[in-house]
């Protein structure tokens, strides 16, 4: 299990849920390495400015790792982690490797609308 | 958050917490900033086994302990502040941030590190995280069985290709000089790696491929003949550049941009102090960033000292 401040989904049908539950999600598919802290620090920072957003998080090797790894977005990825944006259940964007703060926000801006 | 403190820090890495933790301690009012992580480099730093008196650590624990300590003496720590402007010419500085806060202090830390240097070719921001990776530790599994290219000569470059070589079916490390710059144990281990192959004296023109980096592109430097590496994926380990692009114009800078300091930390300018990566020095470590965070704070707390006499 990661150890962060963020909600896990820790079971398909929690991954299911997640996304039939809330309109915007983004999910970041990791472990705790060098790569993924920062974005995970990140998902925690901006989570009172974007209440219209559920953040949570994923451990890369276990079994529910393989929803992010199987979908055909994240095909070709080789960077941790693996970040995920849902919109309504459909996948509006995804990145791949470490991620800034300016960047994480231009694609939640963009996809799900300014954070206050 | 208050608006007005005895010393700002800007960056909280090693050397910004430790600078934190004796201004703190002085009972000064201090605040840290980072506009990233607490820990700043040292977060990326998977394992620190050479900081005295802990045997073994992850960067981030370290940096943890460093923030928790910071703050047990009333040090405020903010992480992903979002700096937009900072003033350091007047007698009173002032740091504003994004959302309009505007900070005012007597003395400024300068301690915001560094950022990965980057090779500024075709195709480097387009494969990032599709062949192109910083971190063997998080991405080397990606690559088992598929050949792989390492660009640099440091000790990181040539430790990480070692430690690539247990993944990839072959290594070619790509560097712009003749020589490395790695100290000779780390070269000696490359060397001696079958898997390991070196291509020196080259000069990296592009990226290439279509879904996935397929090529790395490179052209020697003193005949100008250009060879195609064909790999699967590329670890870049070509060093820092200083993060010092707010303080140009106000206090001086050298040629590569590192912030000039003298023995004391003090700047160029009156009140203004720079410790860790972000100023001039051979040697960058945890262990060199502390010392410059406690020399930093000393002479901060002195100047602060100096105004009130």
């Amino acid at each position: 299990m990661l150890q962060t401040g963020l909600e896990h989904i820790e079971s398909e049908q929690a991954f299911k849920d997640t996304l039939a539950d809330n309109e915007n999600v983004m999910v970041c598919c990791g472990r705790m390495g060098p790569m993924c802290l920062p974005v995970y620090d990140i998902m925690e920072a901006l989570t009172p400015d974007y209440p219209h957003v559920a953040f949570r998080d994923m451990a890369f090797d276990e079994p529910v790792g393989r929803v992010i790894r199987s979908l055909p977005e994240t095909r070709g990825f080789m960077g941790l982690p693996f970040t995920v944006y849902f919109k309504n259940g459909k996948v509006v964007a995804a990145t791949s490797g470490i991620q800034t703060m300016e960047q994480v926000t231009a694609v939640l801006d963009e996809k799900f609308g300014a954070g206050r | 958050m208050s608006t007005d403190y005895d010393i700002v820090i800007l960056g909280a890495g090693p050397a910004g917490l430790t600078a934190g933790i004796y201004a703190a301690r002085a009972r000064r009012s201090v605040l840290v900033l980072d506009n990233g992580s607490v820990g700043g480099q040292m977060v990326l730093t998977e394992k620190v086994a050479n900081y005295p008196g802990v045997t073994e650590t992850s960067g981030r624990e370290l940096s943890q302990v460093m923030a928790q300590q910071a703050r047990s003496f009333g040090c405020e720590v903010k992480a992903f502040a979002r700096v937009a402007e900072v003033d350091l010419t007047g007698d009173v500085k002032a740091v504003t941030l994004k959302n309009g806060t505007r900070v005012t202090t007597k003395a400024v830390i300068i301690a915001s590190g560094g950022v990965p240097r980057k090779l500024g070719v075709e195709g480097e921001e387009r494969f990032v995280g599709q062949g192109i990776s910083f971190c063997a530790t998080c991405d080397g599994e990606f690559f088992t069985g598929r050949p792989i290219a390492v660009i640099g000569g440091g000790n990181s470059a040539l430790e990480e290709s070692v430690s690539l070589s247990k993944y990839a079916s072959r290594v070619t490390v790509i560097h712009e000089f003749d020589h490395f710059q790695a100290e000779a144990w780390a070269v000696a281990e490359a060397r001696a790696n079958d898997k390991i192959s070196f291509l020196m004296n080259q000069r990296v023109l592009a990226f290439t491929g279509q879904s996935g980096l397929a090529a790395v592109r490179s052209a020697d430097k003193e005949t100008g003949a250009v060879t195609e590496t064909l790999v699967d994926g590329c670890f870049v380990f070509i060093g820092y550049v200083p993060n010092s692009g707010a303080f140009e114009g106000q206090v001086k800078l050298n040629e590569r941009g590192e912030v000039v300091t003298d023995e004391e930390l003090r700047t160029s300018l009156p009140g203004v102090f720079a410790a860790g990566d972000v100023r001039h020095k051979r040697v960058r470590q945890i262990t060199t960033a502390v010392a410059d965070g406690t020399v930093a704070a000393l002479s901060a707390l002195e100047y602060l000292n100096e105004l009130a006499a």
